[in-house]
């Protein structure tokens, strides 16, 4: 684990691991239950290496649990020790997206104006 | 769902202990995009994320000049902040201090001040936004994330029955 800080220092966090987007993804597709990894790297089209490590970093941090049943590697979620930080990031993500919802009517109008002015100058 | 370049979603990452990078595309030029960001009358009308309604937008849009909003939740309370441009390229790249006027007891005005990169790039007419806070240590960091529980607690609520359910 120490060996792993020291690699990793910022995603080895529980709040950076669950601030990357294709982690969330991952934990997403864990919502509805255990899976094995292979179906999750074909469903989120990522190579396998790949979803190993982002696999390996929610499992550092407790959000994931993993079993084997024979040779295959089945992950669940483990909500409880997620569900603080998912929602400590999402609220606050989701106060930005509220902003920027505002900010796009503003924008409207302001496009709307442009074409205004344009058919202004050639009238 | 999972296609981030034609989405108009907020998106949020931690790169490091310190930051937080909001990303946003938007179906606009990045010049409406800045004057949206740097007008006041346009920022009164975004910025309070209908979460209430801004009683100051104060911009002098010029390298050591003052910004000071001022929003008033729907219960009554009183939140502002302030700080000062360091890089003002128009339509390209606003960076300024942020502080928020309602530290607690024992919080330098240091410890609870972020520098924001707010960068503009154009593509195909889309604009998309991407604003880089820099905060002083990780934990004014996590306080600033912490500050939108209290916006959006129903939202965490509902979330928080979604992700129970997820338990089972």
């Amino acid at each position: 684990m120490i060996r792993c800080v020291a690699r990793a220092a910022t995603t080895t966090d529980a709040f950076n691991a669950v601030a990357e987007p294709r982690r969330r993804q991952i934990l997403d597709a864990l919502a509805d239950g255990e899976r094995p990894v292979n179906d999750l790297a074909r469903d989120l089209g990522l190579a396998q290496p790949q979803m190993s490590k982002h696999l390996r970093v929610l499992r550092e941090v407790g959000a994931v649990e993993m079993r084997e049943d024979g040779r295959r590697r089945l992950y669940r979620l483990n909500g409880a020790a997620l569900k603080p930080i998912h929602d400590w990031v999402k609220t606050y993500e989701r106060s930005w997206s509220d902003r920027f919802d505002q900010l796009d009517v503003v924008l409207e109008e302001l496009k709307q104006r442009e074409v205004e002015e344009v058919d202004g100058s050639d009238g | 769902m999972t296609a981030v370049t034609d989405s108009n979603e907020a998106t949020l990452t931690l790169p490091t202990d310190e930051q937080i990078l909001i990303t946003r595309a938007f179906d606009a030029p990045k010049h409406l995009v800045f004057e949206a960001f740097t007008t006041p009358e346009l920022v009164k009308r975004w910025w309070h994320a209908k979460r209430g309604e801004m009683t100051v937008a104060e911009i002098d849009l010029r390298v050591g000049g003052r910004w000071r909003y001022v929003m008033v939740a729907g219960d009554g309370t009183e939140v502002g902040f302030h700080g000062e441009y360091r890089e003002v390229v128009p339509n390209e790249r606003l960076v300024s201090t942020e502080t928020y006027e309602g530290l607690p007891e024992g919080v330098t005005e240091e410890q609870g001040t972020t520098v924001n990169t707010a960068t503009f790039a154009e593509s195909n007419g889309r604009t998309t936004l991407t604003i880089l806070v820099q905060a002083p240590s990780r934990e004014a960091r996590d306080a600033i994330i912490a500050s939108g529980m209290e916006d959006g607690l129903q939202d965490a609520l509902t979330l928080l029955e979604q992700v129970t359910q997820s338990l089972r």
